[in-house]
């Protein structure tokens, strides 16, 4: 049962990878003037958008999502504008944050909200497809014994590293070394894809590794 | 408690590291020898058979006169004219006279930019352009003490060769050549905000000087271009009328001019776009020289060969052979060429050498310094020495060759003469780049030692302090080391050198204390745990940060950044915090209780107490976020970091801001601050009943504190009215400037000294006794007087602390106590504020600091303080949620021990708060406004304006290291928000709420805590002195060197030697506080329990 529930999420983490790169190359090919660094709003956005849909449609697939106890129409529907709202608002808490951390507030206020979607995809969208609009749960995932299931570690550590990564992205922007990716917010929406995508790769080994030592309890 | 250990301890890991610090920078800042001989008329520089005589002093010089007229600050632009600039700046195109004279006159006038060696202060400047030296490092702190030039110079010459020296201007020059010049009239020059005393004094007594006979040599020195930039920036109305005025001066004293009178005008330094100047930017480096006679200057025409930028050693050794003076010995300047004439050409030029000549003297005089000085000091390499000895040798045997034969000198042996001269400067100056390796090594080791002590200490200091007499052989064993070293020393080298003598004793010290340390903890790791050095926690968050908060001093981006990456770091550290809570399960209250549990089994919170403090802990980390990111709208700019950053709205002054409504705002937000700051700090002492005391302390809350807000705030409204708003009431505004800041001083030091001198906040308050009472004590206030505080039943109930009494009389179990007053179970004494005995003192302290403090600095400041107030409340508030939170752990036998975390956000503030007020660390930056507050006519000594200067400098540092024994404090303060209202739940004892007297029950605990408290942030902020001294050692040929590291190092040293003076202090207030409460439960216990 482990090693099928790892070896699903490996698949799941790979596909979700794949997707980034995917999103990278084909408006590489597909549009004239791209560059990771020149047009760099459209490939966030790409990259964003890919993620956003691969993310919902495995977990779609796969079922991970929590029982809904009732199925009404209007259930659904608004947990689905629920959904919405959360992730919104935590588009706007992102920007938030990162304007408290020194970005500018007014110049490049675009880039710096193209940056806080990004993350949100990456965090809480995860979070949404998982847990569902439940922030109770969303703050008993990210404790030491709040997992409940491998998705649960999945989670805390690809949400972890992308928000890490985000976080060393800021670290050369200070540095004079005039390289294009130093301009604000590059390096951060890199990090932040490159955490990610450590997280997607760490996650199933470390899983693997320890999975003596992860006990779950039942929900 | 164990007072004087701690502090011996404190001051001795203080000393260990001044020690070190000491060692590295006098390893590491820049000398240079001074050569203390003197040319002489006798010097045979030209030979013998040169038709000019042997001895020149004698011969008929070019020029017998001279005016010198330096116009302080004179930026190479502001002399520039273009006249197809239509809409001038206020300081373009005001000089026209220059331009007027040298398209008019192209043989007798020229206009040239004058390079100045940074640093670019003025006393600098001055002894470079007389001595023809260049400067080092360490000379930038004279300009507070300006004392005499020693080495040869162009005044002493002129002196020398009779000439009369005639000096008006800024007294700088005085201090520098005392008793030297034959007349002088000197003004004072501190005073920045005064634009006119100077040069007025000047214009009075330039032109009846100049038509009088009784000179020979002029030399005026105007300040107010200057003091203009200092005060409003270039960019301001009166620059212009500043620059109008000089331009007038020079036309009016080049129509006083005769012919056989030279006259200089220049510059010493320039500025940069905010008036300021000391650092190595072009800005700053790039004067203007002007040069003019009405008998033709330059023989030749100018040719595109003609230098147009000047070194300002070159002016010594051209003014010198102008003037028929011999060269000054030491100068390594190289004459100005085209103000001499072509071989051959020399006899239509009056008296003189010609172009060969004065080469031929210069390349002399340099070649007889540099042989000089590599005999005295070892520093020239040898053979960058033999190179430039071999070049002499070439130069001048092809010159005497020349000579002989009666040929005048080829242009390439002058060209050679002049590559010569060159590379002797570029010699100098790269090896009076110098560094003392051993020091600087030994300074490193002996800063990591102290370091490794302090983390020692700080996981030993119960055990050290149970020990007792630990540090006495350490001490004595320094001592000894110190006085053999000495010894050594004298009977070796026969003189002793401090530097290694301070170096043997810490050393000494340091590793016997570490070594027997060492050898207990493995004696004792068999037999228990306790005085080991624990493992420490790899890599927890705290750790992290710190490192890479010293990691980013090792690069240059990350200094000029460091604003913004100390804020950073900050945030982050502050926003892991909750999360690693809820890593931890602890943030939230646990999940219903399982009814399997036995309840009680862990030793847990009521889920709302948790509830609560999370909410705290969110709510002061919004206020810290919030106030980081308002004092990032406080930060200065430096000059590296360009057009990118612009400077704070409320740097300057309120004086300085033209805009009247855009002033009031300005004003009326400083005053909010300021009555915010006393109304927070007011507020709190109330709030937890320390102002019912009738001692002394009190009236210092309740009286000065206000007192000197309101006088402060009077202050900045006298300060900041426009000067000429008021002209009539002039007279009065002075007084006012002078007295208000003065009374605000005095208010301020009264509140301390009454702080010092009776530190207790507590008032008794009797029950009405069951049994017969003697009412001797402390009589119970008349009720009017509890009214009048305000003070409301809640917080009376908070704030009592009634059982204590009872448990000390229990505890101390004096016998005939028995039949006391508390029979009825009800308390006979209460006690209002003695929950926060020790903090009050300190807290008010601090805050009669910070006024003093905020009072040096301009008025838009305020708001920065408070911020610094409420960021300081927030970490306070969020290290003791966290304790409260951590405790559900269980691990409450440490209770006092303050965590690595809340001590690294703790220093780390200090250092934002640095930039948040406004300070860089470069030296031009420093706001030397703070000398003049309360002394707006400037200062006869030079201790006290330093003092001033440093106080401004390091405000947030004094106040953070001040304040920290608050953080062992605030977890015990708070303890009364849950538990009180436990007892209202009826489950809870309300013994516990005790508050700080937990710490006089175990007093043991209490001084070790108290001690590790004070080593970590030595250590946290040691550890940040240890990685710029690195990155100094490291970086040291880097090319930054000079402008961002070893001014970085200066002040993190400072900061740091600042700091650790004041948590000294604030430590001492602690035990002062421990004194007075034991001194007064003392008088308590008899007197009521008789
Ligand atoms: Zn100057
Ligand atoms: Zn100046």
């Amino acid at each position: 049962m482990w090693d099928t529930e790892i070896r699903g999420m490996a698949s799941a983490h790979a596909i979700i990878a794949s997707s980034i790169f995917m999103a990278t190359i084909l408006p590489a090919i597909l549009l004239e003037k791209f560059s990771v660094y020149g047009s760099h709003l459209v490939w966030l956005y790409s990259v964003a958008g890919s993620v956003a849909v691969v993310n919902i449609a495995v977990f779609w697939l796969l079922g991970i999502s929590p029982p809904t106890k009732r199925h009404t129409l209007s259930h659904k529907v608004s947990k689905l504008v629920r959904s919405c709202l959360y992730f919104l608002l935590s588009c706007l808490f992102f920007h938030t944050v990162v304007v408290l951390y020194g970005a500018p507030l007014l110049e490049s206020a675009l880039e710096t909200f193209s940056l806080a979607v990004l993350l949100s995809t990456m965090t809480t969208l995860r979070c949404l497809c998982m847990l569902g609009p439940n922030v109770q749960a969303w703050i008993r995932v990210f404790s030491r014994d709040g997992a409940m299931s491998v998705w649960d570690t999945s989670l805390q550590i690809t949400t972890g590293c992308s928000v890490l990564g985000a976080w060393l992205g800021a670290f050369p922007i200070p540095l004079d070394w005039d390289r294009p990716w130093q301009v604000w917010p590059i390096s951060c929406t890199l990090g932040s894809t490159v955490g990610f995508l450590t997280g997607l790769l760490v996650a199933p080994v470390w899983i693997h590794w320890h999975r003596k030592q992860l006990i779950y309890k039942s929900k | 408690m164990k007072r004087l250990p701690v502090l011996a301890f404190l001051v001795w890991v203080c000393a260990l590291f001044y020690v070190g610090i000491f060692l590295f920078v006098g390893g590491f800042l820049l000398v240079r020898l001074e050569v203390n001989r003197t040319s002489t008329c006798e010097d045979v520089l030209l030979p013998s058979s040169a038709g000019s005589g042997s001895d020149f002093c004698h011969a008929q010089p070019r020029f017998r006169r001279a005016v010198v007229l330096i116009i302080d600050a004179l930026k190479a632009d502001f002399a520039r004219y273009d006249p197809s600039n239509l809409s001038p700046r206020p300081y373009e195109n005001k000089l026209p006279v220059l331009d007027e004279l040298v398209a008019s006159r192209p043989a007798h006038g020229r206009l040239f930019t004058f390079q100045a060696d940074p640093p670019t202060t003025t006393m600098q400047r001055i002894k470079g352009f007389t001595t023809g030296s260049l400067p080092t490092f360490i000379d930038v702190g004279n300009n507070f003490a300006s004392s005499a030039i020693l080495e040869d110079n162009l005044i002493h010459q002129l002196g020398q060769a009779g000439k009369r020296v005639v000096f008006m201007g800024d007294d700088t020059w005085e201090n520098l050549f005392p008793k030297k010049f034959h007349r002088s009239l000197p003004f004072p020059s501190f005073n920045v905000k005064d634009l006119h005393t100077v040069d007025n004094g000047i214009l009075q007594h330039i032109y009846p000087t100049m038509k009088g006979d009784d000179w020979d040599v002029l030399i005026a020195h105007f300040l107010g271009v200057d003091h203009c930039g200092h005060r409003y920036g270039p960019d301001h109305p009166a620059m212009a009328d500043k620059l109008t005025q000089m331009n007038g001066v020079i036309r009016s004293v080049v129509e006083h001019l005769q012919n056989d009178t030279l006259l200089v005008v220049m510059g010493d330094h320039g500025m940069t776009d905010t008036g300021d100047h000391g650092g190595e930017s072009p800005k700053e480096t790039e004067a203007a020289l002007f040069l003019y006679s009405p008998s033709p200057l330059f023989p030749a025409p100018e040719t595109k060969a003609d230098p147009t930028v000047v070194p300002q050693t070159d002016l010594v050794p051209t003014l010198a052979l102008l003037l028929g003076v011999p060269i000054p010995y030491s100068s390594v300047g190289q004459v100005l060429l085209p103000l001499f004439p072509l071989p051959g050409q020399a006899e239509g030029q009056g008296g003189g050498p010609d172009r060969a000549e004065a080469l031929w003297i210069n390349v002399k005089q340099v070649n007889r310094f540099l042989e000089t000085y590599s005999s005295m000091a070892k520093d020239i390499p040898p053979d960058r020495l033999s190179e430039l000895q071999a070049a002499f040798a070439r130069v001048s045997a092809a010159y005497l060759s020349a000579l002989h034969q009666g040929e005048p000198a080829s242009p390439e042996l002058i060209r050679s003469m002049q590559a010569y001269l060159s590379s002797v400067r570029d010699t100098c100056r790269a090896s009076w780049a110098r560094f003392h390796p051993v020091k600087m090594a030994a300074g490193l080791v002996l800063l990591a030692g102290a370091c490794l002590l302090c983390y020692v200490l700080s996981e030993l200091s119960s055990a050290v302090l149970a020990e007792g007499g630990v540090l006495r052989a350490p001490l004595v064993v320094g001592l000894c080391v110190a006085g053999c070293v000495a010894v050594a020393q004298l009977s070796s080298q026969g003189y002793v050198d401090v530097h290694w003598c301070l170096a043997a004793a810490a050393a000494s010290s340091e590793v016997l204390f570490l070594w027997r340390n060492c050898r207990r903890s493995n004696r004792s790791s068999s037999s228990s745990q306790k005085g080991r050095v624990a493992p420490p926690r790899l890599l927890s968050a705290a750790l992290v940060v710190l490192l890479l908060r010293c990691a980013s001093l090792l690069s240059d981006s990350y200094v000029i950044a460091e604003g913004r990456a100390v804020t950073f770091l900050l945030c982050s550290l502050g926003l892991y915090v909750p999360l690693r809570l809820n890593w931890d399960g602890l943030l939230l209250p646990p999940p219903a209780p399982d009814s399997q549990k036995p309840p009680g089994a862990l030793p847990g919170l009521p889920a709302w107490v948790v509830r609560r403090e999370g909410a705290a802990l969110c709510l002061s980390l919004c206020v810290l976020v919030g106030s980081l990111y308002l004092s990032l709208a406080m930060h200065a700019c430096r000059e590296e970091q360009g057009g990118t950053c612009q400077p704070s709205p409320f740097l300057s002054p309120l004086a300085r801001v033209q805009d009247s409504r855009l002033r009031n705002m300005h004003y009326l937000l400083s005053v909010a601050a300021l009555a915010g700051w006393t109304h927070l700090l007011y507020r709190w002492l109330r709030h937890y009943g320390n102002l019912n005391s009738p001692g002394v302390a009190v009236v210092a809350a309740r009286w000065l504190l206000p007192g000197a807000a309101v006088l402060t705030g009077l202050h900045w409204a006298v300060g900041s009215a426009p000067e000429d708003a008021f002209r009539g009431l002039a007279e009065l505004i002075r007084l006012a400037q002078s007295a208000l800041p003065r009374a605000a001083c005095a208010v301020l030091g009264l509140g301390a000294a009454l702080l010092w001198l009776d530190p207790l906040t507590v008032f008794l308050k009797h029950r009405a006794p069951a049994g017969p009472h003697r009412a001797a004590s402390a009589p119970p206030p008349p009720p009017s007087y509890r009214a009048s505080i305000g003070i409301s039943p809640q917080a009376e109930l908070h704030h009592l602390i009634p059982q204590l009494y009872q448990r000390i009389r229990r505890s101390l179990e004096d016998g005939p106590a028995e039949g006391g007053a508390g029979e009825d179970g009800r308390p006979a004494v209460e006690a209002y504020g003695l929950g926060t005995v020790y903090s009050a003192p300190l807290l008010l302290f601090a805050g009669l600091l910070g006024l003093g403090l905020l009072l040096l600095h301009p008025e838009s400041m305020a708001p920065a303080f408070l911020l610094l107030l409420l960021e300081a409340a927030a970490l306070l508030h969020i290290h003791a949620a966290c304790s409260t939170l951590y405790s559900q752990q269980g691990d409450y036998s440490k209770a006092f021990s303050v965590p690595w975390a809340p001590v690294v956000l703790w220093s780390l503030a200090a250092t934002q708060f640095f930039h948040a007020t406004g300070h860089l660390p470069t030296f031009p930056s420093l706001q030397w406004g703070a000398a003049f507050v309360g002394f707006p006519d400037g200062h006869t000594g030079t201790l006290l304006p330093a003092t001033l200067v440093t106080l401004n400098t390091f405000s947030a540092h004094i106040l953070f290291a001040v304040a920290c024994p608050l953080l062992l404090f605030w977890p015990l303060v708070c303890e009364v928000r849950w538990n009180r209202s436990g007892r209202s739940g009826g489950g809870e004892e309300s013994e516990d709420v005790i508050m700080e007297m937990r710490l006089r029950e175990n007093p043991q605990q209490f001084s070790s805590a108290l001690l590790q408290l004070a080593v970590r942030y030595l250590l946290v902020s040691g550890a940040q002195v240890l990685a710029s001294v690195c990155a100094a050692a490291v970086l040291r040929r880097h090319l930054m060197v000079w402008q961002v590291f070893a001014p970085k190092l200066m002040f993190e040293a400072s900061g740091f030697v600042v700091g650790s003076v004041c948590l000294l202090l604030g430590v001492t207030l602690i035990l002062r506080v421990d004194m007075a409460v034991s001194g007064w439960f003392k008088r308590l216990l008899p007197d009521t329990s008789r």
